[in-house]
């Protein structure tokens, strides 16, 4: 039976949850195939995650390792591919909790990066599985700085191969998927050396184990690096290469040959190659993170309106702690950037595909745009994010602390995403670079970007808000934001200048401005999330009973970034003190006006139970009887621990002494 | 075994620091005797073969309980052996020997035989007390039910009076009634000290604690009427075996109630206890235990992050020459050293707390209850605002350390999952601050009122002073001198002062506009946490401030005043608005605090590896690969990979039992 608590909740909405589930799938044919998608999945008992939390390392990969072969089985019957538009449901249906993923970037990177004779040899044996890919870049010693990687292929003329080797421990690679247990094969990438001259970073298949058993080759040492935060379901691996010969077929010659005689030779261009890598920042963005601040979000807001503590008013039953005016301060503004994320993937994805088109028209005009956008945005949305899932853990205080409540692993998972794909502070720097250089372009008139044509005509200027109303306006809040970035951005660009013009060096006044450069970046950043979602905002015009409650996410998302960034906005008097508490007082205004309908806007997530797997969020909002019947489930309580007979019934007998 | 040499960027930083560590280390403990004295056991633990184990990291929930379970055994029975008795030397020894984790007789040592001391009768002290001291009993505080945390008040369990047998029933009515949380419960207890709500005469009277037996003494089996089993796996913790508790219908005799203050008489009569204020000064003391708690924790984690940033290499700072030191980032020494300055500001308050309460618990016993208010308000927003600082710290550390943070073997996620429950547990964070807040808002009341105030609220005597003076706001912005900590404590007063203030007025609007008192208070809650974490940071840089005058070793002396005055600093340039609004700071001003920070985090960075090892940490203690005090941390993390249990075989069984079959049908 549904919780009282959480059925009030629904019953007084102020739009329909059905049409906005609807505009998150991008339309309600979407929605259909989606639930399908997921029914099909979590109906069968090989996909259920319910035990994962009582699972081992060992047991989590194993499960992992079952649940990818099973997909495979399923996707035939009923007829879906990889490429087909169900695959990102099914994603989505597995919370991400299956092994294989590796393999995809081992197909992917063949695809980009070998000629059409590689991709004939080497893509039928991975689509059947009869071998399993993975992808070792990132070394014991390095990961940002790829350039620095220290694994060596040596090209042996005589024998038509290359020799890789790891020449000291820092070199051993170290993280990738897929590899530390089930890999047979991996692209390695190493430093090239012919005739004893070296020529960067290129890739390798190597073979690492056998086909027949499964045994290492000769010259691998490969294995698990052992317990991390999550991805307990994946084995993330090491390796170490000791004179490993591979065929000079083996290196991936797309865009860079080694011919028989040694002649190093590069052909076509990489620009579309770089594209795809960056653009794997972006299509991390949706399911990686801000399905996770999704789900926490909906675990959080649910069980903020079934737990009731204190009181309120005198006399009254316990309030529900959704109605403390604090814990909505810690909740509604995630859930607001939930939404703001999801409309700016929206644009992003819409950005990249158009940049795809064009680049395909060999025009690359739009490349440097396209990579500050993944640059930045992929720091700015996995930074959000992971600290407003960490927000959404302890507002469910005590309980959120339990792996039943779904938390923790939302959590853990989610922080990855800060370090992989780009460290986000390196990337805040790139996208700081890219500023730095329209600005300039901007200031002496040429043509820049458009998303950054605003530099243009950074001025100062005043906020003209008089009341607290007038910042509910998406214009006025856009210009503060807009006016914010532009002087963060001209005066980091000012500094820079000023220091190399005193005769500092360049790269030591960069790493001067670091600090305020990537702030800037974030600005940037911000600036571009809320003008996005004050625009989509108002494209959905016809479906007016949606429009109204996301004007106020879109409202408070705005608000709330003021209200934690006051100095900011304060520092050259664009907003004043006085307006400043005018935005305090919007912003704590509509917390209670969202407040309202804060349940129906998780429920438009969708999420099944399944999918949350949590005790704490499901639909029915019963929390305790469920969380009581699930720990009762506990191996640390349905089989029997040595300690008593072992530890404790000595200290207990006092005869421990004798032991 | 082979020594290995000292990784050379961690010999050349120890080298060029400019102050001796261990001279720091002994102002850290209290003195160069309490420094060896804390060696010294530690000594005796890390040297004992019987607490020796296998990494925890591969050993599972139900292993690691177990592991726990045997060093506390021996931990007790070791204790009494080389009688230590003295209290912060019990805790060293504890934490050496279960290297900062909880362990299961947690609540048994620190909450079951505490609770009897203070709250049994004589004659219930001769029943329970050296049966629970020999450990015959083993008990667990149960206090949390499901339902139930912050507010006790609202606890579901009750204990009804039968004078007919002169028992009381214990119940678990409904299923938020369970009790849920408590350590050692789960496992490991036979007695819980639970608390109920006391019926008797037909009336009920309120929150009262009673000893139940819980497992059969012997055979360790649940009494009847009793259900009871471990929560199931948590974030961390995972040696303690945290419980759940339902009661039906459960007996116990009239005399298991504990009645050294209110008593229930053999006819159902129920005697009212005395003032029971004194129960704040237990809280006091395990609040500021966990002040020091958060300054322990983000300290290690800085002492990881700090050493890892030393010897990893990456990138390029200067076209064509050797990949730098990731410490030589300006980005990452921002990250790092102002949480570094915070864990040595968070070590003296705890200190300052500590000594205070020492200070003051003579008079409580003696019932001078007049300085305690506002140490306990104090305790709580310190408390709140120590442990939510230091919990976002210790995940910068660990992000800062890039994907190798995100390995165990990094120690940090551990340190956070254990730390991290301190914002919830003796008191909600958010809850917590906003006691210290009505607090502070009765102190401005009173000022308001014409009264004066005393203690680290009488910065607000002076906002009566500006407002019959109101140029003199104006007068101080240029006053402030961002190299002075001095100073900088005024800028943090005004501050203060500002926000109290502000909140205390809206407060008063909303009781202008609305009905009730409880209905406002919760419109200005936020208002009203922002003012409490401005008092609390106030304090902090006050009493970090005053630490520096009592430091006799000039060189000492001068790098915690660069660490001060990074603290200061970097807490304006976070809150630049506050500063901005208030009119203590002008613009200009602003840019040039950033400026210094930035200054100071290159004036720092000589001294940064030295001042982690000031912390002194041993590596047993400190459990982590990365922050090695020799820094050979590659080396160490192939070694610590090749013992996980993933590689116990070359080829893994899933191989046989789902790869190949697959490969076959495809």
């Amino acid at each position: 039976s549904m919780n009282p608590d959480l059925a009030s909740e629904r019953q007084t909405a102020s739009f329909s949850v059905e049409q906005l589930t609807a505009q998150l799938d991008g339309g309600a044919e979407q929605t259909r195939m989606r639930r399908a998608v997921v029914d099909t999945i979590q109906s069968d008992p090989i996909f259920s995650r319910e035990n994962q939390y009582f699972q081992s390392q060992n047991e989590r990969y194993e499960a992992a390792v079952r649940k990818a072969v099973h997909l495979q089985k399923k996707m035939r019957e009923m007829g879906w591919t990889e490429n087909g538009p169900e695959y990102k449901y099914i994603y989505r249906a597995l919370s991400g909790d299956v092994a294989f993923l590796l393999h995809r970037v081992f197909m992917r990177s063949i695809s980009v990066l070998g000629s059409d004779k590689q991709i004939a040899k080497w893509m039928p044996l991975s689509t059947k599985y009869q071998l399993i890919g993975s992808y070792a870049q990132t070394e014991l010693g390095h990961g940002t700085y790829l350039q620095g990687l220290e694994t060596t292929a040596v090209f042996d003329v005589t024998t038509q191969e290359f020799i890789l080797n790891t020449p000291k421990i820092s070199a051993m690679k170290w993280w990738p998927g897929d590899m530390g247990r089930s890999g047979t094969h991996t692209v390695v990438f190493a430093q090239l050396y012919v005739h004893g001259k070296c020529y960067g970073v290129h890739p390798f298949i190597v073979q690492i184990r056998s086909l027949q058993d499964h045994s290492l080759c000769p010259g691998i040492t490969a294995g698990d690096i052992g317990p991390k935060m999550n991805f307990e379901h994946t084995d993330n691996g090491y390796l170490m290469l000791q004179n490993v010969r591979v065929p000079r077929e083996n290196m991936l010659n797309k865009f860079c040959e080694v011919q028989p005689d040694g002649t190093y030779v590069t052909q076509g261009s990489q620009q579309i190659n770089y594209l795809t890598m960056t653009s794997v920042r972006i299509s991390l963005i949706s399911d990686e993170v801000i399905t996770p601040l999704m789900k926490a979000c909906t675990i959080a807001i649910r069980y903020s309106a079934v737990r009731r503590q204190s009181k309120l008013k005198p006399g009254e039953q316990e309030a529900k702690i959704l109605d403390y005016q604090t814990q909505q301060e810690k909740l509604l503004p995630q859930l607001a950037a939930a939404y703001a994320f999801h409309f700016i993937n929206v644009y992003l994805q819409d950005l990249f595909d158009r940049g795809y088109r064009e680049i395909q028209r060999k025009n690359f005009d739009m490349l440097p745009e396209l990579h500050a956008f993944s640059s930045g945005f992929k720091a700015m949305v996995t930074q959000c994010c992971t600290s407003a899932v960490e927000i959404c853990l302890r507002a469910c205080g005590g309980h959120g602390y339990s792996l039943l409540s779904g938390l923790p692993s939302l959590y853990t998972k989610i922080l990855a995403s800060c370090i992989y794909e780009g460290e986000n502070t390196i990337l805040l720097l790139q996208t700081a670079r890219f500023l730095v250089k329209c600005f300039k372009a901007a200031s002496s008139g040429q043509p820049v970007p458009p998303s950054v044509t605003y530099l243009a005509a950074v001025k100062s200027g005043k906020c003209p808000a008089k009341n607290k109303l007038d910042f509910l306006r998406p214009d006025l809040y856009t210009e503060a934001y807009q006016h914010t970035a532009g002087r963060l951005i001209s005066s980091t660009a000012a500094k820079l200048q000023d220091l190399i013009e005193s005769g500092v060096k360049k790269h030591d006044a960069w790493n001067e401005c670091t600090v305020q450069l990537a702030q800037a970046a974030k600005a940037h950043c911000h600036y571009i999330t809320v003008k996005n979602f004050a625009e989509a905002v108002e494209r959905l015009e016809t479906k007016a009973g949606i429009q109204k409650i996301m004007k106020n996410l879109c409202d408070l998302f705005a608000l709330h970034g003021i209200f934690s960034n006051t100095g900011v906005f304060l520092h050259d008097g664009y907003i004043s003190g006085a307006q400043m508490d005018m935005v305090t007082a919007s912003y704590l205004d509509l917390l209670a006006v969202v407040r309202k309908d804060a349940v129906p806007l998780v429920d438009a997530f969708d999420f099944t139970d399944k999918s949350l797997n949590s005790a704490l969020g499901s639909y029915d909002g019963q929390v305790y009887q469920r969380l009581y019947e699930w720990a009762q489930k506990s191996p640390t309580n349905t089989e029997t621990s040595p300690a008593y007979e072992r530890y404790l019934k000595p200290l207990l007998h006092n005869t421990l002494s004798k032991l | 075994m082979m020594m290995m040499m000292m990784n050379a960027d961690l010999r050349r930083e120890r080298a060029a620091a400019t102050f001796q560590p261990e001279l720091l280390t002994h102002i850290l403990d209290g003195g160069a005797e309490r420094t060896r004295r804390r060696k010294e056991i530690e000594a005796l633990v890390i040297n004992d073969p019987d607490f020796q184990h296998k990494d925890l990291n591969f050993l599972s929930r139900s292993q690691r309980y177990e592991q726990a379970i045997r060093k506390s055994s021996l931990m007790v029975m070791k204790l009494r052996e080389y009688g230590i008795t003295d209290p912060e030397e019990i805790y060293w020894f504890k934490s050496f020997v279960h290297r900062g984790r909880p362990e299961p007789l947690d609540l048994h040592l620190g909450m079951f035989l505490p609770t009897l001391l203070t709250q049994a009768t004589p004659e219930q002290q001769d029943r329970f007390f050296m049966p629970a001291w020999n450990l015959e009993i083993i008990g667990t505080y149960a206090q949390t039910e499901m339902g139930h945390g912050t507010h006790l008040r609202g606890l579901e369990t009750t204990a009804t009076y039968d004078p007919a047998t002169q028992e009381f029933i214990l119940n678990s009515p409904t299923v938020t009634s369970i009790k849920w949380w408590p350590g050692g419960l789960g496992k490991t207890s036979n007695h819980a000290i639970v608390l109920a709500q006391l019926y008797t005469q037909g009336q009920c009277k309120g929150l009262h604690a009673f000893i139940v037996p819980i497992r059969q003494l012997g055979t360790h089996e649940p009494l009847p009427g009793i259900t009871v089993g471990d929560i199931g796996p948590k974030f961390g913790y995972d040696e303690m075996d945290n419980g759940y508790l339902k009661m039906d219908n459960f007996r116990i005799p009239r005399e298991n109630m504990l009645m050294k203050y209110a008593q229930v008489e053999p006819d159902g009569t129920y005697v009212k206890p005395l003032s029971d204020k004194l129960t704040y000064g237990t809280m006091v003391f395990i609040r500021s235990l966990i002040v020091g708690d958060s300054a322990r924790s983000l300290s290690r984690a800085c002492t990881i992050a700090i050493r890892y940033s030393a010897v990893r290499h990456q990138s390029e700072l200067k076209p064509g020459e050797p990949e730098p030191q990731i410490l030589d980032y300006q980005t990452q020494q921002y990250k790092l050293f102002p949480l570094l300055a915070t864990a040595y500001a968070f070590h003296f308050v705890g200190a300052y707390i500590k000594d205070t309460y020492h200070r003051i618990s003579g008079d409580i016993n003696e019932g001078d209850l007049s300085e305690l208010p506002e140490l306990h308000a104090l305790t709580a927003g310190l408390k709140a605002f120590t442990s939510w600082t230091a919990n976002a710290g210790i995940e910068e550390c660990r992000m800062a350390c890039g994907g190798h943070g995100y390995s165990r073997c990094s120690g940090i996620p551990d340190i956070y999952v254990t730390f991290t429950p301190s914002c919830t547990y003796e008191g909600e964070n958010t809850v917590m601050m906003l006691q210290t807040a009505r607090f502070l808002v009765k102190s401005y009341t009173q000022v308001s009122s014409g009264q004066r105030v005393t203690g680290m609220v009488s910065y607000l005597n002076d906002l009566s002073r500006q407002r019959i003076q109101p140029q003199h706001v104006a007068a101080r912005t240029v006053t402030v001198r961002i190299n002075d900590p001095v100073s900088l404590v005024d800028a943090y007063k005004s501050r203060a002062a500002r926000l109290v203030e502000a909140a205390a007025k809206n407060l008063q609007a909303e009781l202008n506009h609305r009905k009730s008192k409880e209905d406002a208070w919760n419109r200005t809650s936020v208002d009203l946490v922002r003012a409490s974490e401005a008092h609390c940071h106030y304090v902090i840089v006050k009493l970090f401030t005053a630490k520096l005058s009592e430091i006799s070793n000039a060189a000492v002396r001068a790098v915690l005043t660069e660490l001060c005055l990074l603290y200061a600093l970097y807490g304006i340039s976070k809150n630049t608005g506050d500063f901005l609004q208030a009119g203590i700071l002008t613009d200009a001003q602003v840019t040039q605090v950033n400026q210094h920070v930035k200054e100071l985090l290159a004036i720092i960075r000589p001294n940064a590896v030295a001042l982690v090892d000031s912390f002194d940490f041993h590596d047993v203690h400190l459990g982590s690969v990365l922050g090695r005090y020799d820094g050979n941390v590659y080396e160490n993390m192939f070694e610590w990979a090749k013992k996980s249990p993933l590689n116990k075989t070359e080829v893994h069984e899933s191989f046989h039992k789902h790869l190949k079959p697959m490969q076959a049908k495809l």
